[in-house]
Parts: structure tokens; sequence; C-alpha cells
């Protein structure tokens, strides 16, 4: 497999970056890792003309937690979110999901940057940045910006970031109470046929605050206020779990394909996110 | 055609400095340049581990990196982690509790189980089976994989022992 011919660039500047994107256009795209963007070349779905490695620019591979914020650069691989203790300490959540993604040698590469700003439906980390409740900074030739993760995806592969900008890192406030990453999938490698990500805070027996989001049962990660409004104020006991599946569902809007009809989807939907609530109420 | 870059790799302790087009994948540039079989093409899409080498301490599918992104960095494959004559206590497992069958496989899970061993020195089957995921065997003789994992890295860590 051999992609078509394209220009490297290695900028060690952002303003290099943005340069080149100013001046080529859609011909030209950033790449983190690799593993969703060089696939894609060699089957010649995508062909890049002008190719810029972001693995040089300063400073996009830095985590720091402060102020009750958690920043994460774009270049930070799922194997440094993985090994990080300050993050499993502050967001185990993230840990959790992680190592679901791929397999370890694709984990080392795999950059957080990257799985977020790509758009595919199939990536974990949108959903569970939504969850999260997530910011994207985005730099271009106007400066710096910042796009809620809950207002960032459109349609699959399409995104609020323009042709001229650059993720580069995600913040994160420090998320309460219990949580849980459950992940569906037919084997190691492959991509969800339905996940969930759930964080949620237990005060007395109760629940006071609960955020759910699902992965890849639409064409966008799936935020469902009314299913995390739905466990509020409960004991999170069968009907509260029946009533959050519920409005999930009414939320998503599965398609078929290779992992499944839609009668199906939304069934193993209501399974995983019922057991990401259990796990994550158990921990709260 | 695009304009061929200059690319410096060091592999296995030998710089070696060659012009390539960036969009020669490492894999090709290992085997068909630098005459580096050790790393195999299996399924070239990423899933299978057979290209696995050890680039700046990371376990990567060299079939999923180009060379020019590759450029200025150390690279470790097979060729690079033992000798016929002296071979890695994970070649020596491999061999002594038939870890491999066909055997095209093994230079990955090899290479891949070097990192897994540094990482982990003490792994369970359960860490094995998880930090060996990327890695495809199609004859499936995994369990005698794990087991070549498991006994590679007790005579490591005896080894060890006995020289402090």
């Amino acid at each position: 497999m051999i992609p078509a011919a394209f220009d490297y660039y290695r900028p060690t500047k952002m303003d290099d970056v943005i340069a080149l994107l100013k001046e080529h256009g859609d011909d030209a795209r950033v790449m983190a890792g690799g593993h969703s963007l060089i696939p894609m070349m060699k089957l010649r779905m995508a062909e890049i003309p002008h190719l810029i490695d972001l693995q040089a620019i300063d400073g996009l591979n830095e985590i720091s937690i402060k102020d009750g914020q958690i920043t994460i650069g774009a270049m930070v691989t799922q194997h440094d979110l993985i090994n990080h203790a300050g993050l499993e300490a502050a967001a185990p959540i993230l840990r959790e999901a992680a190592l679901q993604i791929a397999d370890p040698q694709v984990r080392y590469m795999g950059t957080v940057g990257g799985n977020v700003a790509n758009g595919d439906p199939g990536n974990d980390m949108p959903g569970l940045m939504q969850c999260l409740d997530a910011t994207f900074a985005l730099v271009g030739p106007g400066g710096e910006r910042s796009v809620a993760a809950r207002d960032f995806y459109e349609a699959a592969y399409m995104t609020a970031r323009e042709d001229e900008e650059v993720l580069t890192s995600v913040s994160i406030p420090v998320p309460q109470g219990g949580y849980a990453y459950e992940k569906q999938k037919r084997k190691i490698g492959d991509y969800a046929t339905a996940a969930a990500a759930v964080q949620i805070v237990k005060e007395d027996g109760k629940c006071t605050a609960a955020s759910i989001a699902m992965t890849n049962l639409s064409d966008t990660p799936i935020y469902s206020a009314d299913a995390g409004a739905a466990l509020v104020g409960t004991a999170v006991d069968a009907a509260a779990l029946t009533a959050a599946k519920a409005a999930m569902l009414g939320d998503i809007d599965p398609t078929e394909d290779n992992r499944g009809p839609v009668a199906f989807k939304k069934h193993v939907a209501g399974v995983i996110l019922a057991r990401a609530i259990e796990r994550a109420w158990s921990r709260a | 055609m695009s304009k061929k870059m200059h690319i410096k790799l060091n592999v296995n302790g030998k710089d070696e400095e060659f012009l390539a087009e960036p969009r020669e994948l490492l894999i090709y540039t290992l085997r068909e340049r630098l005459n580096i079989t050790g790393p195999h093409i299996g399924c070239e899409t990423s899933h299978c581990g057979a290209c696995t080498v050890t680039i700046d301490g990371k376990s990567v599918k060299s079939c999923t990196m180009f060379a020019a992104q590759a450029d200025g960095k150390e690279i470790t494959t097979i060729e690079g982690i033992g000798t016929p004559d002296s071979l890695h206590p994970l070649q020596e497992a491999f061999k002594e509790h038939h870890g491999l069958q066909c055997g095209y496989c093994t230079p990955g899970m090899i290479t891949r189980a070097t990192k897994l061993l540094e990482e982990n020195p003490n792994p369970s089957e359960e860490d094995i089976r998880f930090g060996m995921a990327g890695n495809l065997c199609r004859c499936t003789g995994y369990q005698n994989i794990v087991k070549s994992i498991l006994a590679a890295a007790a005579e490591m860590n005896a080894a060890k022992e006995a020289a402090e």
C-alpha cells in the first residue's frame, strides 16, 4: 500500500504550521500520531499533498493539573494518559477509557488531540470529553479561541474547527464522584458497537449530578442531558436506570453497518449504559 | 512526484542516511532499502503487529509510520535484540517453549515483548495477554507465546538478582 505523493513538513513553531495551512488550504493537513490519517492515506481515501507533522512543536505534549482544571496537550498520547499518576488520581475515567482504545502499539502513537479533532464517530475521546464537559483550544490565523466539546461535533468528520486552525489542547474541570467508561467491541482494536461515559455524584444515597455521553451511535458523539437528568434525585434504582436508558435511546441515531442492525445497536447501547451507570454509582 | 528528502536513522546502533520520498513507509525502508528483513509485512493495515519495531522507546507498527516521521530517531528491530550465538532470553524462551509455529509473527512478538518486559518486569498472564494484544498469531499459538514471555521474565529477573 503506497499513499499518493506528498510534501512533508516538520515545523518547530505553531506560526509556521498556521502559515502552511493558510498557504495550502484544503491541500494541507496536520498530523499528530498519524494512526487515523496514515491508514486513510494508504487506502487512498485521503490524499494530502502537504502533510504537516506536529511532532516537533514545543508545548503540545504537556499535562497539567491545577486550580481544579486539567489541561492535556494535543500531542499527549494514550500511552502517556494511561501512565500519568496525577491524572489517574484526578480523573481516572481518562485512563479507563484510554486502555480500551486500539492496542498497545497504537496507544504509543495515538494522541488525545488527533482522537478528538478527527471527528470520526468511532473515536472514544470525543464522547468522553463531552461527558467531562471539556473545552478544546484552537489556534488559527486570528489567534486562539475555545469551543466546548459539546458544541464541537457537527457530523462525521465535520467539526467546528476551521481548515486553518489547529486543536492544541483539551481542558477539563476535575471530575467529581464515580466514573465508568464501558465499551462493547468485537475484538481488541475495534471501534465500539456502543460505548458509554458516565460521571455521577452521590450525596446521602441520592444522585445529585450525572453526566452521560455515548460513542459510535450517531454520526457524532451524543451527550445525553436527559439521560443524566433521569438519574438526578434518585437512588439510581431500577426505575431510574430504565428512565436513563429510555432518555439515551431517544437521543441516539445509530445506522446499520458491519457491527449490526439498528435494533441490535440500540439493545447494546442500553446494556452498556446500564453497566456504566451501575459501575460509576458503585464508585461514587 | 514530490521532492525526495534526506533522512537519517539509527537502526540497531548503525547510522543510515538516504534520500527517499516522504510517502515511503518505514517498513519498506527497513526491508527493501536497508535489507533488514526481520520486521515482516503481515496485514499492512496496523492490525497484526508483524512489523513492530522499537522507536525511541516505543513499540511502533512500522507499516503505519513514514520514514520521514522517523527521521533523527533510534530504531531497534529483531536484528538488534540478539544474535544466533547469543540469543536474548526472550528468543531462548520462545525456542524452549515452542512460542512459534510458522514463525511469521515472531519478530514482531519478541520485539514487542522486550518493551513489555522493560515496562513491567513481573507481568501476570493477563498483563501479557493485554500487553501483547497488538500482535496477532495466525497459527493461534498464543498459549505458548504467553508461556514463553512468562519464562523469559522469570529468567531475566533471576539473572538480574544474581548480578546484584
